[in-house]
């Protein structure tokens, strides 16, 4: 009664897909953050797909790693953001088109 | 049964992921990307990945989720407004490239032949910590001092300059 491998990496693959979608059309700073995060999950859930086809638990080794590695990547751009947003009152990517300040 | 809990959480899992990339309202999205996170929750649970599941309802909707909704609060952040340039062929572009990684994705994935795992290696929190404590400990400890560097990171970006 279990459910079959290649199920769960598709279902990766195409939250993969919605995420990249995200981060390729939206032009609001967080909902581009947003999309990397759906992206770092569909990697996760492979990854956790294949290790438990091969037997092995490091990959959920490696999944509690990602998870870390992305707590401080959202901290760091979340404070980026706090940042670009007081100095131009906007989150807007597009307006985000000098170089610098 | 399984495959039944499975197809549920599948789908929630992607109606409310398409609803936190398209939805204009902000505080929309981070919402129901929580419930997002929550399917795939459900899903390491149903691959026997029981640490990972209470940690990914933990620490990802629990703690960045609201990091998230904290942001968008403290930013009082407004609805997506209408571009000042529309870049019509960039954004088709952009769509076309998601779709071909959707479609090319599953084809490929579609074509995998693999057998059923016979041998189950559940994933509880005390063989994790056998393997976070032995093998990986040098990267367990580095963690520490990437989420350090985060911090302070995060501090500097923020600190208003007197």
């Amino acid at each position: 009664m279990t459910v079959p491998t290649t199920y769960f990496v598709i279902f990766a693959a195409l939250l993969f897909a919605v995420g990249a979608a995200g981060v390729l059309l939206r032009r609001s700073g967080i909902s581009i953050l947003l999309g990397i995060e759906l992206m770092l999950n569909a990697a996760n859930l492979a990854l956790v797909a294949f290790g438990r086809q091969h037997g092995q638990l490091d990959a959920q080794v490696f999944v509690f790693f990602v998870m870390a590695v992305a707590a401080a990547e959202v901290a760091v751009g979340l404070a980026l953001l706090v940042a670009i947003f007081r100095k131009n009152q906007s989150i807007d990517v597009d307006r985000l088109n000098v170089l610098r300040w | 049964m399984v495959t039944a809990f499975f197809y549920l959480a599948a789908a929630v899992g992607l109606v409310s992921a398409a609803v936190a990339v398209a939805h204009r309202n902000p505080v929309v999205n981070v919402l129901s990307l929580v419930v997002t996170l929550f399917c795939i929750a459900v899903n390491y649970a149903l691959l026997g990945a029981e640490f990972l599941a209470a940690a990914q309802v933990l620490v990802y909707a629990g703690a960045i989720l609201v990091l998230f909704l904290f942001v968008v609060m403290l930013l009082n952040a407004p609805e997506e407004q209408p571009a000042t340039e529309p870049r019509p062929f960039q954004r088709v572009a952009g769509l076309l490239l998601a779709v071909a990684a959707a479609v090319g994705g599953v084809a490929l994935l579609m074509g995998l032949r693999l057998s059923l795992p016979t041998q189950s290696s559940p994933g509880s929190a005390q063989a994790l910590g056998r393997l976070l404590t032995g093998p990986y400990l040098f990267a367990f400890e580095f963690i520490s001092v990437l989420l350090l560097a985060a911090m302070v990171g995060a501090l500097m970006l923020v600190k208003r300059k007197h």
